[in-house]
């Protein structure tokens, strides 16, 4: 299957020139694949933020290219417009951009860029708001009378009604209680599901990229490390622990139960699996 | 030009003799250079400055480069100047079409105006590119320091200024932040009429506002938190202390002052 998203060899370099040039992103192919639930893992400061705003065509390589159905964004001037609707960005905490008088106007701005009529951009508005479960009666409300996790499904509501292709979140789940992480993740599934759509979820909790992803991408100093499934990136734990991320606590427990001699299987990142395994472990006992 | 171009009261963190000075001195010779500045008259002067300021760079090992960039917003306002000094000078025509004609004065007045505003801000942004804000506050707190007599509330004063300076670039920050995310949704800055990209600042002004309302208020209840009751009794963790070096590079300021008002007497 050809990747709906990929990036070739992509540099990018602040402030050169000056004393603080900084190689934010060396040689990163990166590819991400139509339908499927990506994780991007990696620490403050790695590079992971700089690499999702290149896939809507926010910055610009400093070399390199970023190719959206195999059509380099940067081709012509009209693509990259389209890119940035293909291609929904949210980015952390985004509630710090709402600004219009009303929820509705707020999430209708998108879609309103996009040069739609006023039926289908109420129908959009109104769809998004039901993926991100807000309810009728707050679209009528000031964005800054909402609560905070309120906010948050607002902001995000505001790109889903884009309905773009591609979705990309960046901590969408940074600073909420675990209720409302819980069910802002279950939200984006459904959008996935759905639409069909791409999700490239971006986070330094191992935990909440485990639980969700398909496919986990791992980012250190710029550089891509790992990609594979999250089963295969977890076997790299000593590696993960070296570049300050760590593996799910399931993981490590079950690591210390094998390094203690009990015959259970290691690669387990969830709660589920990891009863599965004591299950089997315990099935092999009573067998033996 | 993106935002983050912007390098008004940015600080260069460096360990030349330059930055080393002490935040007052290079307040004091800063003034002293732009006295001179405009008591500058003559080709001659002109070439002392220049002098002067080429060696003043060469000793703090600031970029040229980005000196020049802290020179590229205000390039307009060089250009009309330059322009308006070139064609509205009376005197000895050069060259005339139409009612544009250029004189010899014109043309020494353009040069001598352009220098004057590239030189100011080259040696005011040397005064921020070298000294860090905090420092800036500090010296300048000390040296206003007598007008506290008057009752001039003098260290309110340069604590505005410094958490001003302090947020320049965090708000720029937030702006690109902002900027980006809207970009994100569709927003478009730099096409249509003025009233169009006028209209399409709201999107960023009122998250702005908003951010930098909650980032005042934060600060406010964490200053208090640490018992911040104003200027009255507090001291500093650096003190300040002027050094042989600080005495030197005074001196020199005031040779200039009186050299440039020399050779203006002097009419060279």
């Amino acid at each position: 299957m050809d990747p709906i998203l990929q990036t070739e060899k992509l540099c990018h370099t602040y402030s050169s020139g000056t004393p603080f040039q900084h190689d934010a992103l060396v040689d990163v192919d990166f590819a991400a694949y139509p339908g499927e639930y990506l994780g991007i893992i990696g620490r403050t400061g790695s590079g992971k933020s700089t690499l999702i705003q290149h896939l809507n065509g926010l910055l610009k390589p400093t070399s390199g290219r970023v190719l959206l159905n195999g059509q380099d964004i940067w081709s012509d001037k009209a693509f990259t417009r389209s890119a940035r609707f293909q291609v929904g960005l949210v980015f952390q905490f985004p509630e710090y951009q709402l600004f219009a008088e009303t929820v509705y106007k707020d999430i209708a701005f998108g879609p309103k860029n996009m040069g739609l009529d006023e039926g289908e951009i109420d129908r959009r508005v109104r769809r998004a708001a039901g993926f991100v479960g807000l309810d009728e009666a707050l679209l009528d409300k000031s964005p800054f009378e909402l609560s905070g996790g309120q906010k948050r499904r607002a902001a995000i509501a505001g790109v889903i009604a884009m309905e773009p292709r591609v979705l990309v979140l960046d901590e969408p789940t940074a600073g909420l209680d675990p209720s409302g992480s819980e069910e802002i993740l279950s939200n984006i599934r459904a959008y996935q599901q759905e639409q069909q759509a791409t999700i490239i979820l971006v986070s330094h909790s191992m935990e909440e990229v485990a639980q969700n992803v398909d496919r986990l991408v791992v980012i250190c100093d710029g550089r891509l490390r790992y990609s594979g499934t999250p089963r295969e990136v977890f076997s790299h734990g000593p590696e993960l622990e070296a570049m300050g991320l760590g593996v799910p606590q399931m993981t490590r427990v079950f690591h210390r139960l094998r390094g203690l001699g009990l015959p259970v299987d290691s690669s387990v990142y969830t709660v589920e699996q990891a009863r599965d395994a004591v299950l089997a472990a315990l099935a092999g006992k009573e067998g033996r | 030009m993106a935002l983050k171009d912007i390098t008004l009261g940015q600080y260069f963190p460096g360990d030349s003799p330059v930055h080393r000075l002490d935040p007052r001195t290079k307040l004091l010779i800063t003034i002293l250079y732009i006295v001179a500045l405009f008591l500058a008259k003559g080709p001659a002067a002109y070439l002392v400055l220049i002098a002067v300021l080429g060696a003043y760079i060469a000793v703090s090992r600031v970029r040229l480069k980005a000196l020049f960039k802290g020179l590229r917003p205000i390039l307009i306002l060089i250009i009309f100047t330059a322009l308006l000094n070139l064609f509205y000078t009376s005197g000895q025509v050069l060259w005339q079409w139409g009612f544009l004609k250029i004189t010899v004065e014109g043309l020494w007045s353009a040069l001598f105006m352009v220098l004057r505003i590239v030189l100011l801000i080259c040696c005011t942004f040397l005064l921020t590119y070298t000294t860090s804000p905090i420092m800036l506050t500090d010296g300048l707190e000390n040296l206003l320091g007598p007008l506290k007599k008057l009752k001039l509330p003098i260290h309110e004063l340069a604590m505005m200024m410094s958490i001003a300076l302090r947020f320049i670039p965090t708000l720029i920050e937030e702006t690109d932040k902002i900027m980006s995310a809207q970009r994100a949704r569709g927003a478009d800055f730099d096409t249509g009429n003025l009233v169009q990209r006028a209209k399409a600042l709201i999107p960023i002004l009122i998250p702005l506002f908003i951010s930098a309302f909650r980032r005042a208020d934060e600060l406010a209840v964490s200053m208090e938190c640490r018992c911040y009751h104003g200027g009255e009794g507090r001291t500093h963790l650096r003190q300040l202390r002027y050094r042989a070096a600080d005495w030197m590079f005074l001196c020199m300021g005031l040779v200039l002052c009186v050299g440039v008002w020399l050779l203006r007497r002097l009419a060279l």
